[in-house]
């Protein structure tokens, strides 16, 4: 049955939804979501049980909002968590339609607990994973995303993600004087904190390929809008470089090792990217041109990279070798590109595209080819990848009405394929986000 | 119509300008404030709205000659740019024109140009942008003979809007380089 689901998944039915302007693309994978059982993890201890309620939970909403399985309603399971504890009954969960079930147990020794789950083809009668985890009961969220990215991996193939932060920019305040904090959460939410208090304009924040890191843009000092290192647990901050102007629009090698980034010279006011070698220090320009070169990102393998440019008038996306040689324009079609990002995969490009007063994120093959968007607005803007390349996260903008009113912006994922889009629920607006890469 | 509302919404900066802080206090709803000012005699062109401020420069107390509020007030503090452009038009000259003469006047001043964009664009686009607007004012106030070490320029990018609105109107206003006094 297993096969089954796979077989879904790669039927791809194209769906092309017209609207104004542009078309946004829906390339639909699996039409429903595969139902899925997931038990609250049995423990005799009490102190347990709530855990194991808990982790249930986290797991379900999990793989809900990969928009690929549907958990079903408790209510309806026959078999109690303590008789799935010994042997599962495969006819009570075929009567739920269940395909999948995970069953799970925890107990307790000493100052830690140990976690326990199943998963199960309901159809085939048999498991198909099963693994254990101990660590201190305080870590019991962090378990039930790499207990969910196991799940979703045996399942659908593809690595998870739910192991993962978001880094993004919190907003407050009018839109003359937005007042806008770093601040970063889990994937799901939770563990929201803030970074940085507000004094400050901070933008555009990017992971470190080891999650402990952030590069971003911020006005700390003042008249002097640089890019900085942001050490995630010790709050500390250092700026990248020497430079004499403005430096912006920062990433990390996928090694870790250098920053790629713009740097506009005072006496020029034109932008150009620069690689830093964050060892030596030393820094590579890469562009030379009159026009503007902006919004580089690295390919992952780190042999291209792809970067955003009006040096032919209209705003275009461009793939050069890291030292700046074999410039080749990829975007084809009208309307302008900013924000080119390289997905995790390698096979994709995903960007900001504007045409015809509206604003789109799209993707787009290494080359430029099969370029399809995927969402729509007044303003969306700045995509970001899923570690397993299959959802995008970015940031929409509402129109400003003359009094002041709208203007919000928010974060929103969605699905590779155009559908599951959904709003990121934060404690204040957000803008920039940025995807950890997996962290285990 | 445009440059009618323009100006009077400029007019109703210079008021704002004086009674609070000299900065983007621009607001449409409340250009009905600045009826102090008779806009049908005013003519059109920024240099001489600059001109018709400065012969009512002298009602307004406390303005120090050569200060960041001298400079808003009498002179101008901004010029406008065409969407996604950084070329500085015949209006935006003359104003330029006349910040250069009072530069020169009080050379001890050092300035800091503002490069400001509308929203329609990417931050980091908009933040290359802005860079090159403020450049823009800063290479044409140094080939009228302002000392390049007086001449700083910094980029908000699409950060810091003079006015809140999607709308074409506040649009062509955020698109901006702002001349501040440090």
């Amino acid at each position: 049955m297993n096969n089954k689901f796979l077989i879904t998944i790669s039927l791809f039915i194209f769906a092309c939804f017209k609207v104004y302007g542009l078309e946004v693309t829906l390339t639909q994978g699996t039409i429903e979501p595969t139902p899925i059982a997931i038990t609250d993890f049995f423990s005799k201890d009490l102190n347990s049980q709530k855990i194991g309620k808990n982790i249930s939970q986290v797991i379900s909403d999990n793989l809900e909002r990969s928009g690929l399985f549907l958990p079903i309603d408790k209510k309806a399971f026959i078999q109690t968590e303590e008789s799935l504890n010994n042997q599962p009954r495969f006819e009570d969960w075929k009567i739920i339609k269940a395909q999948h079930l995970i069953s799970g147990k925890i107990s307790k020794y000493n100052e830690k607990i140990a976690v326990e789950f199943r998963l199960f083809d309901v159809f085939a009668q048999k498991q198909l994973l099963g693994k254990k985890f101990e660590t201190s009961e305080k870590n019991w969220r962090r378990v039930s995303h790499i207990i969910s990215d196991a799940i979703y991996k045996r399942i659908t193939g593809e690595g998870g993600y739910f192991d993962t932060r978001i880094i993004y920019v919190a907003e407050t305040g009018s839109k003359e004087n937005r007042q806008k904090r770093l601040a970063i959460m889990d994937q799901d939410q939770a563990n929201h904190r803030f970074l940085t208090d507000g004094s400050y304009l901070v933008l555009t924040p990017r992971f470190s390929p080891n999650s402990q890191k952030i590069t971003y843009m911020s006005y700390m000092t003042k008249n002097k809008p640089r890019v900085y290192i942001f050490d995630i647990e010790t709050g500390q901050q250092e700026i990248v470089g020497e430079f004499p102007g403005m430096t912006f629009a920062p990433r990390f090698s996928p090694d870790g090792k250098k920053i790629i980034m713009s740097f506009t010279d005072p006496d020029i006011g034109n932008s150009e990217i620069y690689i830093l070698d964050l060892a030596t220090r030393n820094s590579k320009r890469i562009t030379n041109s009159t026009a503007i070169d902006v919004s580089a990102s690295f390919a992952p393998d780190g042999k291209k990279i792809v970067f955003n440019s009006d040096r032919n008038g209209r705003r275009h996306l461009y793939v050069a070798k890291p030292d700046g040689s074999n410039v080749k324009r990829i975007s084809r079609e009208g309307g302008s590109y900013y924000t080119p990002v390289w997905s995790p995969r390698g096979d994709m490009i995903a960007f900001t595209k504007q045409e015809g007063g509206q604003f789109y994120i799209g993707v787009m093959e290494t080359d430029g080819k099969n370029e399809r968007m995927i969402a729509k607005s007044f303003h969306v803007e700045g995509p970001t990848w899923s570690p397993n390349g299959r959802y995008l996260m970015y940031f929409k903008e509402e129109r400003t009405a003359s009094d002041g009113s709208g203007g919000e912006s928010s974060l929103y994922s969605i699905d590779l394929t155009g559908y599951n889009e959904r709003k990121i629920i934060t404690p204040l607006g957000g803008s920039d986000p940025a995807w950890s890469p997996l962290m285990h | 119509m445009l440059k009618k509302f323009l100006l009077s919404i400029f007019l109703f900066g210079l008021v704002a300008a004086c009674s609070t802080t000299p900065k983007d206090t621009a607001d449409s709803s409340g250009s009905g404030s600045s009826g102090d000012f008779n806009t049908t005699t005013t003519s059109e062109d920024a240099a001489s709205t600059a001109a018709a401020a400065d012969s009512t420069a002298s009602d307004f107390e406390g303005i120090i000659s050569g200060s960041y509020e001298d400079l808003v007030v009498n002179i101008g503090d901004r010029v406008y740019f065409s969407y996604d452009s950084f070329e500085l038009d015949d209006d935006a000259k003359e104003l330029l024109q006349h910040q250069a003469a009072w530069l020169k006047q009080y050379s001890k001043t050092s300035i800091i140009i503002e490069g400001h964009c509308d929203e329609r664009g990417t931050r980091e686009y908009n933040l290359a942008l802005g860079e090159k607007r403020a450049q823009a004012v800063k290479n044409y106030l140094s080939g009228l003979g302002v000392i390049d070490f007086r001449l700083n320029t910094i980029s908000y990018g699409k950060e810091r809007p003079a006015v809140v609105g999607s709308t074409d109107a506040a649009w062509s206003q955020n698109r901006r380089s702002v001349t501040v006094v440090q």
